[in-house]
This record gives structure tokens, sequence and C-alpha cells, in this order.
């Protein structure tokens, strides 16, 4: 055990230091703070995604004591969580400008909510893990709320806050009992105090119920997914954007976590709720988009559906089941951060409009945007042989490859349900007629982001390998 | 022995007695003095079980910024508490019967409670080598060492913290006259004082 590497460390340090540093730059700079911290921390992202490619090879170390731990699985998702925060920050600038959301602020609350993130998905300590989880939903209540002039953002905002906190609580509770129960809050020591399956006491139990509860929150597995659509709604897009993928990724991964390197020997007690959330959410995800009328809440219940899917993986409880939720969010990341560029920029008259009839007819007026959003909706439905058909794919393998028959029968019933309302929006463009003056008028970074993840969701096919190969490695670290 | 058994139970009256002035006296500053003497007696109990650090924290964190800050906010904020206490002493005997109820059934539970021996021997016993140290020796000892992970990711929150207040409560307001210091030192006599002739009889 390493008591304290600051090499090992890096990344995480490059982004505390570089946060303060774009913080002073924000505040002296004269002219276009939010231009020139936004570029910034695009680079401190990029750069410190290179970080932990650079530190995170090999046999997996703890770090700080064991708080830390340092492996192939972290190195994975944490390269995920910074592509997505990057573009996430590439795509919103020209939109915060548009909506007079002119706030130097913004990028580096992003950094710091990232920060938060791979603190997350490294943890190897409850409180850890604790600390990792209020750093990151800190930053994305206060992104929520960042249109404070707006009723809907204040209340979205405020609406998450609350709902967060109460979140904390329930995994604060079930981290007590844990810790309460094996002595320990280190990771290792707790799944060697809980031992095998016979001895599990009830306090245990309740304990990693509660701490299921927490986590099931932040990734809005129904039922705890209540505020994903008003938050989702309320927000402004550009945070929608950011909300739907990056902490979607790292709060999945830390689930993961949290279940296999602390309860590896009692799989068979947190499957069930495993699977219980996994068929709640892709069931709900499905029928309650089919309602929808607003595109940010049907992106919401979309989102929904698709942790419900992830969940299959974790279900699953292999090692393979790991590697599909690592490929699965891959795919996600690449269909989502296209998807949403793209909503970001519709628009109608000066404003900005969000409703789906407002699509209609775009196939006429803006043939490549269509043709880009079309993709992402097929791909999102998980169409062969676009990328969304694999992560589905790969995540119902492992779960039959688990027995688990039933759920991923009912898995693929969900999946054609969901494809009728991402079809709705591919029917409206191309064979509705236009309606008034909406349009969708991207910006140069939203044009470069959504031709490329359209690119990368129609050619999965061919780069697939290294990806696939590189989430076995990630998902085998976890099993050393 | 005697001495701290006296001490406990005049800490404990003055916490319990200045804790019932907080909800029922009627000016709201009285109430914040109340609860600041509360506290100072809530850190003399903890000193009496020996966590000095812990009466200390209580001191500083609760009395200096906790109950500074309602002080604030009671002497600030033009807040009618009469009014929103009104009739606030009649619910007394409805709500006396029910704690009165929960500590009857606190006293049952407890009373037959019994601790298992699993309890008592926890599997990962944390840091027993710093057995004799004081307990602020024994925090000193550990949070810039074995959790400096956790100390600094709490500085790191607390950060966002202050740039969240910021950003959703900080407006910059035009026409707002500010002092500038360098300006004002850089006044001089022939930038300021006009020497004009005035003529008898008129103004200027």
């Amino acid at each position: 055990m390493e008591f304290l590497s600051f090499s090992l460390a890096l990344p995480e340090i490059m982004m505390a230091v570089g946060s303060m540093v774009l913080l002073m730059i924000g505040v002296y700079s004269k002219g276009d703070g939010l231009r020139t911290v936004s570029t910034l921390s695009v680079v401190l992202l990029f750069a410190t995604a290179i970080a932990v490619v650079a530190t995170h090879g090999g046999a997996p170390k703890t770090n700080f004591s064991g708080m830390v731990i340092v492996d192939g699985f972290g190195g994975f998702t944490k390269v995920l969580i910074l592509i997505a925060a990057a573009l996430a920050v590439i795509v919103s600038v020209d939109f915060l400008r548009r909506e007079n959301l002119n706030r130097f602020e913004y990028p580096i609350l992003i950094v710091l909510g990232t920060l938060g993130m791979l603190m997350m998905v490294s943890s190897n300590d409850l409180i850890a893990l604790y600390l990792g989880i209020e750093l990151q939903s800190l930053s994305l209540y206060v992104l929520a709320a960042i249109s404070r002039d707006s009723a809907r953002a204040t209340e979205a905002g405020l609406k998450y806050f609350v709902l967060g906190a109460l979140s904390s609580g329930m995994l604060l509770y079930g981290c007590s009992l844990i810790y309460g129960y094996t002595g320990a809050t280190g990771f290792p020591e707790i799944a060697a105090a809980v031992g095998g399956a016979e001895d599990v006491s009830i306090g245990l139990l309740f304990g990693l119920v509660f701490l299921t509860a927490g986590l099931a929150f932040k990734v809005s597995a129904v039922p705890f997914h209540m505020w994903t659509p008003d938050v989702y709604e309320g927000a402004p897009t550009s945070v929608t954007a950011f909300f739907a993928v990056a902490p979607k990724i790292a709060a999945m991964a830390l689930f993961v976590r949290a279940m296999f390197d602390q309860f590896p020997d009692i799989v068979g007690q947190w499957q069930q709720i495993v699977i219980f959330l996994s068929i709640a959410s892709m069931g709900f995800g499905a029928f309650f988009a089919l309602v929808q009328t607003n595109i940010k809440r049907l992106m919401a219940y979309s989102s929904i559906g698709h942790v419900g899917f992830a969940l299959v993986g974790l279900a699953a409880g292999t090692e393979q089941g790991v590697e599909s939720i690592l490929i699965y969010l891959t795919i996600y990341l690449i269909m989502n951060v296209g998807a949403f560029a793209l909503i970001l920029s519709m628009r109608r008259g000066e404003g900005t409009t969000e409703d789906i009839a407002d699509l209609a007819g775009l196939s006429r007026t803006r043939p490549g945007m269509a043709a880009a959003l079309a993709v992402f909706m097929f791909s999102l439905a998980g169409i062969p042989p676009l990328a969304g058909f694999f992560g589905k794919f790969y995540v119902f393998v492992a779960a039959i490859d688990a027995g688990l028959i039933a759920l991923s029968v009912i898995g693929v019933l969900t999946s054609v349900v969901g494809a009728y309302y991402y079809l709705r929006i591919v029917k409206l463009m191309y064979f509705d007629e236009a309606s008034g003056d909406a349009d969708v008028d991207p910006s140069r970074g939203v044009v470069i982001v959504a031709s490329g993840s359209a690119i990368a969701t129609v050619g999965f096919v061919v780069f697939a390998n290294p990806i696939i190969r590189a989430a076995e490695q990630a998902a085998s670290s976890l099993f050393l | 022995m005697i001495i701290q058994t006296i001490m406990f139970y005049a800490f404990a009256a003055v916490t319990i007695a200045s804790a019932f002035m907080v909800i029922s006296s009627r000016n709201p500053v009285h109430s914040v003095l109340f609860l600041i003497l509360c506290f100072f007696n809530a850190a003399g109990l903890f000193v009496l079980i020996g966590a000095e650090f812990l009466a200390m924290i209580m001191v500083i964190v609760y009395v200096g910024a906790v109950a500074v800050l309602f002080l604030f906010v009671v002497m600030m904020l033009d807040i009618n508490f009469v009014e929103l206490r009104q009739g606030f002493l009649q619910y007394l005997p409805i709500g006396g019967v029910v704690g009165l109820v929960l500590l009857i059934e606190l006293v049952a539970i407890l009373g037959v409670w019994t601790v298992g021996p699993e309890a008592m021997t926890p599997y990962a016993e944390p840091n027993t080598t710093l057995g004799a140290a004081t307990n602020t020796e024994a925090l000193g000892a550990l949070i810039y060492t074995k959790y400096v992970y956790a100390f600094q990711a709490a500085g790191m929150i607390l950060l966002v913290a202050m740039i969240g207040a910021i950003v959703l409560t900080h407006r910059s307001r035009p026409g707002v006259k500010k002092q500038n210091i360098g300006d004002q030192v850089a006044r001089d006599p022939a930038t300021t004082i006009e020497v004009r002739k005035v003529p008898p009889g008129q103004g200027i």
C-alpha cells in the first residue's frame, strides 16, 4: 500500500490546481472571461485525460493510505468523464452568450464537478466516496440554477438541491450502518469483514440497501428518478447536456465499484435490488417518454431508460457484465453528446425552443442536421448497425450468460417500446411540414462535435475493437 | 468526583433552562443570546467527558460563527417573530403529552436494552495505537497524514460552496460609488481646486 504518492494523484491535482488558476484568470481577465476560461478549461480537461492514461496503467495501486485506488477501471471511466465534460464545455460557449449567461464561473464549476467525479470513480473508502459525491453534486446544484433570473432554472436548482440532500442523507445512513457492522470504512476491509453469504447480518443488509438507494438516486434509476425530468427541463440546455452524460457515467462507475469492491462475496444480496431498479427504469423510461412534448423531458426519460439498460450489466454480477457496462457508457457518451449538441441549437425566432414539434420539416431546411439527429435517434433506439445497438447487445449477452433470461427479455421489449418515441422524431423531421420560423442554428463548436459523434455512431463497427479491448482490460482490473 | 457531579448537574440544568428560554423568550435577540448560553454549557459538558477538542469546536463554530450569523439575520431582517409565534404556547399541553408518551416508550425500550457480545468486538479496530494521547493530539496526528485526502477534498467542497454562493447571489449594479484609494491619493490641488474671481454683487 502506497501511503502517499503525488505522481499517482497527478490527474486530480492537475484538476484542483487548474481550477483555482482558471478562477484567478476569470476574475482578473478584462475582456471576454467566458471564452478565455472555457478554452483553457477544455485544454485542462484534455491534458488531465492524458495524465490519466499515463498514470492508470498496470496493476491496481492504492494511494493516500488506501483511500483512493488507481486502476484500469478508474482510468477508463475517468477518460470518458473528462471527454464528456470537455465536449460539454465546447458546445455550450455560444449557447451561453446567446442566452445572456455570460459567466466565466460556468466552465470552472464544470471543472470542479468533474474533479468530484474523478474522485468518485477512484474512491476506495466510504469517506472518499462521500466527499467525491458531494463535490460533484454541489457543483451540479449551482450549475442547474446558474440562470438565476429564470424561475424555472431556480426551481430546478432548488429541487435538485433538496432531493440531492435527501439522497446524500440516505447514502450516509447506509455508510454509517456498514461502518457500524463491519468496523471499517475502506472497501477491501469491508469486503474482508463481510465474509460469505451465510452470515450477513440484518444491519449490514440495511446499510447495503440504503447505500444502493443513495447511489440509485445519483444515477436516477426508478424509483429514485423523480428529480430528473424537472431538473433536465428547468436547467439551461447546455447544463442539461452536461448533466445527461458525465455525472451519469461517474455515478454508474461508482455504483459498480461500490458493489464489487465492498460486497463481492454477497452478489446475490444486491443483485435482486439491481434487477428491480433495472426493470423499473427501463419500463418507466420507455412508457413515460411516449407522452412528452418537450425534447429535454424526452431526453430525461430516455436517459432513465438507458440507465436501466446499463444496470442490466451490473445485475449480471460478472466481469463480463462490468465490461458490457463500460462499453455501454462509452456508446452512451458518443450518442448523447451529439444529440444534445443539436438540441442546444434548436431555435425559434430570436429565442431557443424545446418543443419537439418545432423539429418538423427539418430535413428540408437543414438536411445535414436532420440526418445527424436521425442517426442519433436510430442509435438511441438501438437499431443495427449503429453504435447504440452494440451497447444493448453486450449488456444483454452478459445478462443471458449470467442466467438472467427474463431480465433480458423485458429489456428487449422495453427497447421496442422506446424505439417508438425516437422514431417519432425522425418522422417529424422527414415527413411533416415545417411550421413557422423554427430552425436549428448550430455554432461551429456544435457542428464539429455533432458531426464527430455522428461519424463515431455510424462507424462504431469499424473501430469497435480497441474500445472493447480497453473495456475488457478495465473490467478485469476490478476483479484482481 | 463530587465536584464533577455537581458541575455536570449545573451545566445540564443551565443547558436545559436556556434551551427552553430560546423558544419561549419574547425578544428574538434574547433567544439568540440564550442559544449562545446553551452552546457554552454544552461545551462544558463535553469538557467533563474529556472531549476537549469537541468543546473548543463547539465554542468556535457554533458560538463564533453560527450564533453570530443568527444574530445578524435576526437583527437585519425585520421579521415579526411575535406574530410567527402567536398561539405557540397553546399547543404546549398536547405537545407535552406527546413528549411524555415518547419518553415512556424510550424508557421502556432502553430498560430492557442489552448490548450483544459481538457488538463489543468490532471486526476491525481502528487506530488502537493512539491509546493514551489526548483527543486533540490524536486528531492532529491523523488529519494531515492518514486523512489528508479527505481534508483536502473537504477544502475543495468549501471552495465550490463559496463560488456557488457568489455566482448565485452577487450582482454588479451599475452606478454604485466605490472608494478608489489610488484616485484619492493621486488627487492634488491643481485638479480639484479652481480659483475663480467673483465680481461683487454677482454670483458665479
